[in-house]
């Protein structure tokens, strides 16, 4: 299989590895996908007063796409606010890394965990209703 | 030097094609099922050479199916296409090779019909024959492009027509036509093509299906999903890159090939006339640029060959894989040639490295043996 | 050092330069390039000849008569003839076929073909080894059954199968046996008629002969019968028509004999190898060996490294050509069926690699992989959010996992 150079590029140098304290209340933990599947993302978000988010890091088990996915998500994301990063569309993940057909699941897998660790973040903070028009 | 004109048999490596093959068989050993490089690299020279391929005969590189050879793309068409149905009918040439006629009988077990289609004594199928399946509506008819022991060509676009008319599939099975004469898939109308690489310079052990993406065709081999899931094995890469290079230079010099190998052909046919007694089957149709077959009377096909092979010649009775059988050639019956007569027969079969001195040493040969053999039986042939 | 490094000779092997020489003598045009069934000139007749004697090279190494053997395409068309050319055959006697889990895809898609066409399979289960129980085979048997088909040496985990043990066993129950030895050939002695296997399938690009060709070992006393799957021309004693490609036959027969003459010798170096790469690498935390150590072929080391995802596992290790699962199931994201089949987990069926070693790789390519290995694996666990929850303790088959 054909990688994109950007693929190649967030595999071998990937951005923002690590974990937060999951207990940290302006931490939002977000994690989907199953090991049966082949993919497990974990996607960290911490979030400032203002509802911005300062600072992401990621953990993912998986392809060389879905590290890529998850890496360029963890950059996006940085200095958008909780609004903004919920609108962000598995399709403009997948067309900035070029991914094939048969990786589209893995762009797909970074937006749930997203919008995961936005939940879990408001849900922690009992601000739930007023992003989820994401 | 023996003379080699046994073409329609096999035909020489062209030192070309198997310069592309080496690489194939020394360094680049990868499957190309393999995901590593090594594996890409052997994928990236099949798709190539599905593209040489298809643009021989004018099809899509999608529509290519590569098989072990031409015996395997006609069982696959016949049975391929037949194996969704519980049964039916399939109509057949009355000239179709072993590797059609014979899949054709094996689904007469399973309650198949298996119909005829009849040439007339030029060897061709009568434009009339359409009616014929008309009515029993086949589920296929399957007729070759080009025969390979007499080289009559076939009006394949029309019987392709009629079939579509009938709802049948049309398969045709082009291994003796493809790379000596031009074919087109997509405007035959024809449904399924089968290819042989051997029969054009290319190696032996690969051949091709072409098929329409309409066609509902199950596999004969299974297990590995190669092909699409329609023909599971691993590559035969060298060979496919090899049919690859042979389809190419195929096409690149067909209209020299065609001029070439017909002249030399108008000079054996004028030489066989003159010596008298010789009667050239399907003359009067369209037939390949290269095949010549022909009679004569009175004499023993299977002895002429085997003293003409004393001499240095290789020609052929008719098909290599019917060789060893001491029968009247299928093909010459069904165009009703008296028994006697089709066992006299000779098939010439040029190539590109023919030669006006190779027709001259095998006319001066066959002069003095029929003379010998003539002389023998005592006949006279005015 | 060339790289990347090729340990994926399970995949197919490079052709031997030997084995090329041979063929080239059948390519080229000074060579002999008749057609081996023309019968009325020396072309036809030398193309027969070399076809012949690489018949009796291919049989020398299974201790099989040359008239057992059968030309095809390879090691898919010889399973696909001996399992549907039997069933066709006798299948008025009996339509029951047993198998194993673990086969090839070539055996398990063509018994499924037959149980769409009214036969039943028996799909036996091995052992967390690999492994088949011989009682389990035993009582699978059945008065309807006509046909035991189990591989001799597996593709994914190299384990071998006592195929003594099965062949006594359905020679006694009046059963064929047909076993799939594509990779077993070369890499283990064979002898059909001490292990009672009444047809065997043979591959040439696995022994380092070339692609595309390959044979069926068809019993002749007691007489084993096959209806024909290709027919036209009645090559092969009818069993397999298509004009033999002489050059392919050539370099199987040449590949088949190199392989007798000198694997005496090459299994013992190979072994050394893949036992110097496992032991560099079993030290590490989580990682398995699958399938059972001791019956298995000296080249193969299938490991699983936990919380690592096979693919990206392969990707960092793009400086050497291993595969995950078998090469023809690799582009899907399934994971190895084979290790699904041993009872290995979703987690450890995706973090396989298969390592295979042969007749070109080196001490150094094995040092250089061994340590490659070990840094990227260590790499990859960084980046594993299951590793880091396997390090604090939680149990991961307790987790309840978002539906995906």
């Amino acid at each position: 299989m054909a990688y994109s150079d950007k693929v190649l590029d967030h595999y071998e140098h990937p951005r923002n590895v690590g974990s937060f304290d999951r207990n940290d209340p302006n931490i939002g933990t977000g994690m989907v996908g199953a090991p049966a599947c082949g993919d497990v993302m974990k996607l960290q978000i911490k979030v400032n007063n203002q509802g911005v988010i300062e600072d992401a890091k990621f953990k993912t088990y998986g392809c060389g796409s879905a590290i890529a996915s998850s890496s360029l998500l963890t950059e996006w994301v940085k200095g958008k606010t909780l609004e903004e990063a919920g609108k962000i569309k598995n399709t403009q993940i997948a067309e900035e890394l070029a991914l094939p057909p048969v990786k589209i699941h893995c762009s797909v897998l970074a937006e749930d965990a997203i919008k995961a660790a936005i939940s879990d973040y408001q849900t922690k903070t009992g601000k739930g209703s007023k992003a989820d028009t994401a | 030097m023996p003379v080699y004109l046994d073409h329609n048999a096999a035909t020489p490596l062209d030192p070309r094609v198997l310069d592309s093959m080496l690489p194939y068989l020394m360094t680049h050993h990868g499957n190309p099922s393999s995901v590593h490089r090594f594996g890409r690299a052997t994928r990236a020279a099949l798709d190539r050479a599905r593209e040489q391929v298809a643009a021989l005969v004018n099809a899509r590189p999608s529509q290519v199916i590569f098989t072990s050879g031409g015996t395997e793309a006609n069982n696959f068409a016949i049975k391929g296409t037949t194996a969704v149905d519980v049964t039916g009918c399939v109509a057949i040439g009355a000239t179709e090779h072993p590797s059609v006629t014979e899949p054709a009988v094996s689904l007469k077990e399973a309650g198949w019909r298996v119909m005829v289609l009849p040439v007339d004594r030029t060897g061709r199928l009568p434009s009339s024959v359409a009616e014929s399946f008309r009515g029993s509506r086949p589920a296929l008819v399957s007729v070759m492009w080009a025969n390979n022991e007499t080289g009559v060509i076939q009006n394949i676009a029309a019987l392709a027509a009629e079939a579509r008319a009938s709802d049948a599939l049309f398969h045709t099975d082009a291994v003796q036509a493809a790379g000596k004469i031009e074919l087109d898939f997509a405007a035959s109308g024809v449904h399924l093509m089968s290819l042989s690489a051997h029969k054009m310079n290319g190696p032996k052990g690969v051949g091709a299906l072409i098929v329409d993406a309409a066609v509902e065709l199950k596999p004969l081999l299974r297990g590995g999903g190669q092909e699409k899931d329609k023909r599971s094995g691993t590559e035969n890469v060298a060979g496919i890159v090899g049919f690859g290079a042979a389809a190419d230079l195929a096409k690149a010099r067909m209209t020299d090939y065609g001029t070439r190998v017909s002249r030399l052909r108008q000079r054996l046919e004028s030489e066989l006339s003159a010596l008298g007694g010789v009667e050239i089957f399907g003359a009067a149709a369209e037939r390949l640029p290269n095949t010549v077959c022909f009679g004569t009377a009175g004499v023993d096909g299977e002895t002429l060959l085997l003293r003409l092979d004393r001499g240095g010649i290789a020609v052929s009775s008719g098909s290599a894989c019917a060789s060893q059988h001491r029968e009247p050639s299928p093909v010459l019956r069904a165009m009703d040639i008296e028994p006697e007569l089709a066992l006299s027969a000779v098939r010439v079969s040029l190539g590109h490295d023919s030669t006006e001195q190779d027709i001259d040493t095998f006319v001066a040969a066959l002069a003095s043996q029929l003379a010998q053999l003539r002389r023998m039986t005592g006949r006279a042939v005015g | 050092m060339k790289k990347p490094i090729y340990l994926d000779y399970s995949a197919t092997t490079p052709v031997d330069p030997r084995v090329a020489e041979k063929m080239c003598k059948y390519l080229t045009l000074d060579g002999e390039f008749g057609n081996p069934a023309s019968r009325s000139h020396p072309f036809g007749w030398h193309a027969e000849e070399a076809v012949e004697e690489a018949r009796a090279q291919v049989a020398a190494l299974i201790g099989a008569d040359p008239k057992e053997i059968v030309w095809t395409s390879g090691a898919t068309e010889s399973d696909n003839l001996a399992i549907k050319g039997v069933a066709n055959f006798y299948g008025k006697k009996g339509r029951h076929i047993v198998t194993c889990k673990t086969e090839h895809k070539a055996v398990l898609d063509t018994c499924r073909q037959l149980e769409r066409d009214g036969y039943e399979v028996t799909y036996l289960d091995p052992e967390p080894n690999g492994l088949l129980d011989l009682e389990k085979l035993k009582s699978a048997i059945r008065p309807d059954t006509i046909l035991v088909s189990v591989m001799h040496v597996n593709n994914e985990i190299g384990v071998i199968q006592d195929i003594a043990a099965i062949g006594t066993l359905t020679r006694e129950r009046g059963v064929l046996f047909h076993t799939d030895a594509a990779q077993s050939a070369g890499k283990v002695p064979i002898d059909v008629n001490a292990t009672n296997v009444d047809l065997m399938s043979l591959s040439a690009h696995k022994i380092y002969g070339p692609k595309g060709i390959g044979a069926l070992y068809v019993r002749r006393k007691p007489r084993v019968r096959l209806e024909a799957q290709m027919h036209g021309g009645g090559h092969e004693r009818g069993m397999r028509s298509g004009t033999l490609p002489t050059h392919q036959c050539v370099g199987m027969g040449e590949a088949f004999r190199l392989a007798k003459a000198e694997m005496g010798g090459e299994i013992g170096r190979i072994r050394m190898l893949r036992n110097r790469l496992l032991n560099a690498l079993k030290g590490m935390p989580e990682v398995y060996v699958n399938g059972d150590l001791e019956n298995r072929t000296a080249g193969n080391l299938n490991m699983s490294f936990n919380f690592v995802e096979g693919e990206s596992l392969i990707m960092a290790l793009k400086d050497i050509a291993v595969s995950s699962g078998s090469a023809c199931t690799s582009a899907s994201l399934e994971p190895s069926y084979v290790l699904r089949a041993l009872g290995r987990n979703d987690e450890l069926a995706h973090s396989s690699i298969r390592f295979t070693i042969g007749r070109f790789t080196t001490q150094e390519e094995i040092d250089y992989a061994a340590a490659l290995v070990k840094e990227k694996v260590a790499k990859l666990r960084e980046l594993s959010p299951l590793w880091e929850m396997h390090q604090e303790g939680v149990d991961l088959s307790k987790v309840q996992w978002a539906a995906h």
